[in-house]
């Protein structure tokens, strides 16, 4: 389905990552938000709050960010699409309802604008500290997408982008900006509405006592109704059977966390998304993400101006992990640099997945400011000379 | 003639709140002499003699004993994270504000872990009705002391005795907004149904207390007997003054208990408040928020 046009604001337009975060929400049709101030996402909110209320769209500044997190799931049992946003702190409070919207299936997106950590931190600073958070930081085993912009345009594409996935998939989905991504202004171009694709909640439309809220389609994706349409649903954060009943026995658990796991695991490919330059007879490769993957290009550049043979791969979606390329490729290339705002996150996937078959060398850096590109290139250097 | 006065169609409820209940998850998990499943019959008959479409209404529970209320009524129902239930409900509830919404829980869940949700949706005067079950106690983890444990009374994690003042709930329900706030006992189950039944009739924050009795963690910990001595401490014990200052309505071990209806008032509530703000701010341009 297309976008709505109402609130979509066609053109180009000078925005900030966390602004055009917004917009993006609004072009996906979302008109739900709960929110609580934190640094450096607010302005997402800000913006929101200015726009809802001439659109439609319900923006509510809920008492904290656990509030918020759980607030935007009754509002998609209520029939919205809906958001929240957060940083560092924040997104550590929401862990619980990330989990309770894995289990429950409810389609949501949770923006997270990194900024350094742990704890406090840096406030008003970059960080890519939170990428294993992401993947593992609510209790329990379940599947996650994650998806990381590396500039305004990303912010509002790839919000859009969260949307449709986490109503294809019914997972909440989770954008990883950071505070550089979020604080840079630049243009944007905004499509106009019939050109914004859109992918429709899955009601269910069977006949209705046939339906099941969690047996899921060929796809393992279950479709889903809402609150008020007479189907007297269930739903619970314990382990439930098609019904929603809850079923506390090993073979309940193993038949839905396996589906809530394989959903993601199985449809990756169909997921997975990176960007490759020059990566073919690399003999080293950068993998980037976020803000990170622009400040490697001039390490990159000089590196190549110097004969290396240097390839670019950046993650567009951080999880599920692009295994399958990072595999076939370690038996390809002498080594993998990876550049990130924390001492050591997505590295280790990419390790996991080299398998010894390759080197792999991190190059961290502990938040505040992003790399200087000349350490990049050092390490580059270095890890061609083999 | 018995077959004359009596319909054997057996395909008719033997009970009438069966139809409120989701009769392929009994039995229930409570125990024998918990007051629970009492309030559960109340609010069954309040749906009952409301005139509520019950395909519009919800419920949403948290987590423990009176958690898993949501997880036995025959209505969209939503069984959340501990203390949070209602900013789930506040979602549900402005997401679609055809929902007549309901939020069914225990003491512990809605005053201490989520002690901050309860103030401020109340303050907000979101649209939802609160029916809090208070035992005294955190039943499902195995009787430890609560916001609402008497003063004296012995928990597992207070095993010499509870030093902690205890919340006067309709004090606190009053003084962050709700416009609606009673409190009964298990043993009113007339005043109970009523009480829940103005409740949903109520437009705003409605909260209803009821004391509960929990045999098996509270009483027998405090050799208070049974359920059924508990219910006799009801009875004897509750003094039932409507519209008093619910600063005077504090409870104490063993002590007596007021009951009744403390406030019915009218606040507008936020979707109206929010409506009626921007209808004012924006004029024409602005359509009011209907879900």
């Amino acid at each position: 389905m297309k976008a709505d046009p109402k609130g979509v604001l066609t053109g180009a337009i000078f925005l900030d990552g966390d602004h055009a975060c917004a917009e993006g929400a609004i072009a996906a049709g979302c008109r739900f938000v709960a929110g609580y101030p934190i640094t450096p996402s607010t302005e997402v909110v800000e913006r929101i709050a200015d726009r809802f209320p001439l659109i439609g769209g319900m923006f509510i500044q809920m008492e904290d960010e656990i509030a918020s997190s759980i607030a935007i799931q009754g509002a998609v049992w209520g029939g919205k699409k809906a958001m929240t946003v957060t940083s560092g702190p924040g997104f550590s409070l929401m862990m619980e309802h990330i989990g309770l919207a894995a289990m429950t299936e409810v389609p949501c997106v949770f923006v997270d604008v990194q900024r350094g950590g742990p704890s406090t931190g840096l406030p008003t600073l970059p960080g890519q500290g939170d990428m294993m958070q992401a993947r593992w930081g609510s209790h329990g085993d379940y599947g996650i997408i994650a998806l990381c912009p590396n500039s305004p345009q990303e912010c509002f594409d790839f919000t859009i982008k969260a949307f449709n996935l986490s109503e294809q998939y019914r997972v909440p989905v989770l954008l990883m900006m950071d505070e550089c991504v979020g604080h840079m202004t630049e243009r944007v171009i905004i499509p106009p509405a019939d050109q914004i694709e859109l992918y429709p909640r899955r009601y269910y439309d069977g006949p209705k006592e046939e339906f099941l809220l969690f047996k899921p389609d060929k796809d393992m994706v279950p479709p889903i109704v809402k609150a008020g349409d007479g189907y007297n649903i269930h739903v619970t954060g314990l382990t439930h059977d098609e019904k929603g009943y809850p079923a506390m026995t090993v073979p309940a658990q193993e038949k839905l966390v396996r589906r809530l796991i394989d959903k993601i695991k199985l449809n990756a490919d169909k997921i997975v998304e990176y960007k490759e330059e020059q990566v073919e007879g690399a003999d080293v490769v950068v993998v980037t993400y976020g803000i990170t993957s622009r400040v490697a290009i001039p390490a990159i550049e000089q590196a190549r101006a110097e004969g290396m043979k240097v390839g670019h791969l950046r993650l567009i979606v951080a999880w599920p992990f692009p295994e399958k390329r990072i595999k076939e490729l370690a038996s390809k290339v002498k080594a993998f640099v990876v550049p990130e705002i924390n001492y050591g996150q997505m590295v280790l996937e990419v390790e996991r997945h080299v398998a010894g078959k390759a080197r792999v060398e991190l190059v961290g850096h502990g938040g505040g400011a992003v790399h200087n590109p000349k350490d990049i290139y050092n390490v580059i250097k270095n890890s061609v000379k083999g | 003639m018995a077959e004359d006065l009596i319909d054997v169609n057996e395909s008719m409820p033997t009970n009438t709140v069966e139809e409120y209940l989701r009769m392929d998850r009994m039995p229930h998990i409570w125990c024998p002499g918990c007051g629970i499943g009492t309030t559960v019959n109340c609010f069954a008959h309040a749906l009952e003699q409301s005139n509520l479409d019950l395909q519009k209404v919800a419920i949403v529970s948290g987590i423990g004993c009176t958690g898993r209320v949501a997880g036995y009524i025959n209505l969209d129902s939503f069984h959340t994270t501990h203390g949070r239930a209602i900013p789930f409900a506040t979602g549900l509830k402005l997401a679609n504000p055809e929902l007549k919404v309901v939020v069914y829980s225990g003491d512990g869940d809605l005053t201490a872990i989520g002690g901050n949700h309860f103030i401020h949706a109340a303050r907000r005067n979101v649209d939802m009705t609160v029916i809090l079950i208070n035992n005294f106690i955190y039943g499902m983890t195995g009787g430890q002391v609560a916001p609402t444990t008497p003063l004296t009374a012995t928990a597992s994690t207070t095993p010499h005795g509870n030093f902690e003042d205890s919340f006067n709930l309709p004090y606190l329900a009053e003084s962050c907004g709700a416009v609606y706030v009673a409190r009964w006992t298990a043993y009113h189950v007339r005043h109970t149904t009523k009480a829940i039944k103005e409740a949903l009739a109520k437009k705003g924050f409605s909260f209803v207390e009821i004391l509960a009795p929990c045999p098996t963690l509270f009483s027998r910990r405090n050799k208070l007997g049974d359920g059924l001595d508990q219910m006799k401490y009801f009875k004897e014990q509750s003094e039932i003054k409507n519209d008093i200052d619910t600063k005077t309505a504090s409870l104490s071990f063993q002590g007596k208990i007021t009951v009744g209806k403390f406030v019915d008032r009218e606040r507008p509530t936020y979707l109206d408040a929010m409506n009626e703000y921007y209808g004012k701010k924006f004029g024409d341009k602005y359509t009011p928020y209907n879900g």
